[in-house]
């Protein structure tokens, strides 16, 4: 029973980063049409900020944190601005390649300021765990501050988007681009901000994954990019909720698939999922059907 | 037949064949200065690399270009093509007493098929999806080669061949062990062997572009709703595409897997897969002749420079960002169809 108790609080943890990770690729799948590929690198490259800032600069770790938000949020913006911006009329199998392009941009630019050797990130949250059960479940700090970051994250996202100006103008944009800016929406300054805030989560995620799994390297951030999309997809992709949805059930599914079925094959398991729900409902759990026009 | 229709057909067919032409030369070349000994060995040792990844371009650029399917898995059904052509040649040598050619020959002919296989079983549910949504189950299904590879034993035990999952304890000679993968393989690819199977490959790709199936593929590409309302199979002939870059890609692999002693399932990962996509882009999307052209120059030049290696994953990402740019931006588009009517008018001009 607490067996199964630490893995489900491990999968809802991992799951939790997964859902950060996953909200910045729903929102610019929604409001910019594409797969930002580069997401993933984003988060790898705001890693080694914070890891940076805080090993060889000696500062507090959240002055770490926050000066690897801006340095993402900033990343993200330019990324938009010099390679997507352009292709906005563009194909998507072009915008695709351009960002898988970006993707290999960032991460061999990292290897060239990093090296390719694997840096241990020492966690910022301080270790120590909390027991219950008579000891023979212990919670983590990290676990803790994981889940409660991801559900700070969720909350506020949630009343940005449905209860500001900008959040409406985010929605339209997601809605109908044309008619948004008929009607005056401004929608190079939307899309940027969206960028912006994906960023800015991936930062948050990158310092939430690397305390909880320390070596970083510079494909740190392909993989759960890769499954944080698969998280959106399975939520249903462009929707909020779906993404912290999909981002926890699959965190879940893939820690009890590593403990329960074969350690070898969790990933594979993920994947497997993903190809399930696109077979069985294309738009994912919490998706909208659309119609295709003619 | 009068001279002037014979000269068309013949312009027709060179125009068609192309690459073939090319490739032949080249091969022609490369075996005059290895008989001459003129070869460095560095580049005697890269021919049949470059051969692979040109039937890999070559075979990948009908699904992206022709079929118009971003795939991110290639490397995947090269993987499934390299381990079975491995164990197929080991087979064949010691239970059927193959000579190497024929060794070579079964182990391509089974690694095609095998990959053939995967791929019409990943094909039916993948090709059912659109846009992005295919590009990351075809890079899913390749993690998840690579994934259950990485658990596969096989050996060989006097005439049986063993398969076990995550299981190391197999009776008889191993052949396979799982994340090691395959070691001590004979290498029994050859340089004219891997021409042939660019030859090969060009053909089947080029017949097929120029076929009545080709031209189905390359219109429901361009529209497949329009395709669809003129009674064309969709799901029937991407599949076909998707199927035969399958068995290409699986004969390259089985000829890559036969190059080397040590062959693991990490070689195919992601980024082999990225690496093939980008030979195809640069190359220019659904241009045989260009895929071609652009599998052997970077291939060959980064080998030579090995002094910038480090340089030269940043280099690709790059230029590949760069030609996406260029190539979608309209003042450019307009700028060098400009300067291809002018040409057109001066050949006119003096004809």
């Amino acid at each position: 029973m607490s067996a199964f108790m630490s893995n489900l609080l491990s999968g809802v943890s991992l799951g939790s980063v997964y859902a950060i990770i996953a909200l910045g690729y729903t929102m610019v799948y929604g409001i910019a049409k594409m797969l930002n590929f580069a997401h993933g690198d984003v988060i790898m490259i705001g890693a080694y900020i914070c890891f940076t800032m805080m090993f060889n600069l000696n500062m507090p770790a959240f002055l770490g944190v926050l000066i690897a938000m801006a340095v993402c949020t900033l990343l993200g913006v330019t990324i938009e601005r010099l390679a997507y911006k352009p292709l906005r009329q563009a194909t998507s199998l072009s915008v695709l390649i351009t960002a898988i392009g970006m993707s290999y941009f960032l991460q061999n630019l990292a290897q060239l300021i990093w090296g390719a050797n694997p840096k241990s990130f020492k966690s910022v949250i301080p270790n120590g765990s909390i027991s219950l059960m008579n000891g023979s479940l212990k919670i983590s700090y990290t676990t803790i501050v994981t889940i409660v970051a991801s559900v700070l994250i969720m909350v506020a996202l949630t009343m940005f988007v449905n209860h500001t100006k900008m959040g409406k103008a985010m929605r339209c944009v997601s809605e109908d681009r044309g008619a948004a800016q008929l009607m005056g929406v401004n929608v190079d300054l939307t899309i940027t901000i969206t960028f912006a805030i994906g960023s800015a989560l991936a930062a948050i995620a990158a310092v939430l994954m690397c305390s909880a799994y320390p070596t970083l390297k510079p494909t740190t951030g392909s993989m759960p990019g890769i499954k944080a999309f698969t998280a959106a997809v399975f939520g249903g992709i462009g929707s909020i909720p779906g993404a912290m949805l999909g981002g926890i059930l699959l965190g879940v599914i893939e820690i009890f698939g590593k403990a329960y079925i074969s350690s070898e094959l969790g990933d594979a398991l993920v994947f497997t999922v993903l190809i399930l729900v696109l077979l069985v409902k294309p738009t994912g759990l919490l998706g909208k059907k659309v119609h295709e026009k003619v | 037949m009068n001279k002037t229709a014979l000269i068309s057909t013949l312009k027709k067919f060179s125009k068609q064949y192309l690459p073939c032409i090319i490739v032949t030369v080249f091969f022609i070349i490369c075996q005059i200065m290895i008989s001459a000994n003129a070869m460095p060995r560095t580049t005697k040792s890269m021919l049949i690399p470059v051969c692979v990844y040109i039937v890999m371009a070559v075979s990948l650029n009908l699904t992206v270009g022709i079929s118009g399917e971003l795939s991110l898995g290639h490397a995947g059904f090269m993987s499934i093509g390299a381990f079975t052509g491995v164990v197929m040649a080991t087979y064949s040598r010691e239970v059927f007493g193959f000579s190497q050619p024929l060794q070579l020959i079964f182990a391509l002919v089974i690694g095609g098929i095998m990959a053939g296989i995967m791929g019409f079983l990943i094909g039916i549910p993948v090709l059912r999806l659109r846009g992005d949504y295919l590009a990351i189950v075809t890079l899913a299904f390749g993690e998840i080669i690579r994934n259950i590879l990485n658990c596969i034993y096989i050996s060989l035990e006097g005439k049986d061949l063993h398969f076990g999952f995550n299981n190391n304890t197999l009776p008889g000679t191993q052949i396979m062990r799982g994340p090691t993968g395959v070691t001590g393989v004979k290498t029994i690819s050859t340089f004219t062997a891997g021409f042939l199977l660019v030859l090969f490959t060009l053909i089947v790709v080029i017949n097929l572009v120029h076929s009545r199936s080709g031209r189905a593929i390359m219109a429901i590409r361009d529209n497949r709703i329009a395709a669809e309302s003129v009674g064309l199979n969709v799901t029937g002939y991407k599949l076909l595409a998707f199927v035969s870059s399958a068995v290409l890609a699986g004969m390259g692999g089985a000829l890559f897997g036969l190059n080397y002693a040590v062959t693991s399932p990490s070689n195919f990962s992601f980024n082999a897969s990225i690496l093939i996509l980008v030979y195809v882009v640069l190359g220019g999307i659904g241009n045989i002749t260009g895929s071609v052209i652009a599998a052997a120059i970077l291939y060959i030049l980064p080998e030579e420079l090995r002094s910038f290696n480090d340089y030269r994953m940043l280099a690709y990402a790059v230029v590949l960002i760069a030609v996406m740019l260029i190539t979608n931006n309209a003042k450019i588009k307009n700028f060098i169809n400009n300067l291809l009517k002018k040409n057109d008018e001066k050949g006119g001009e003096t004809v």
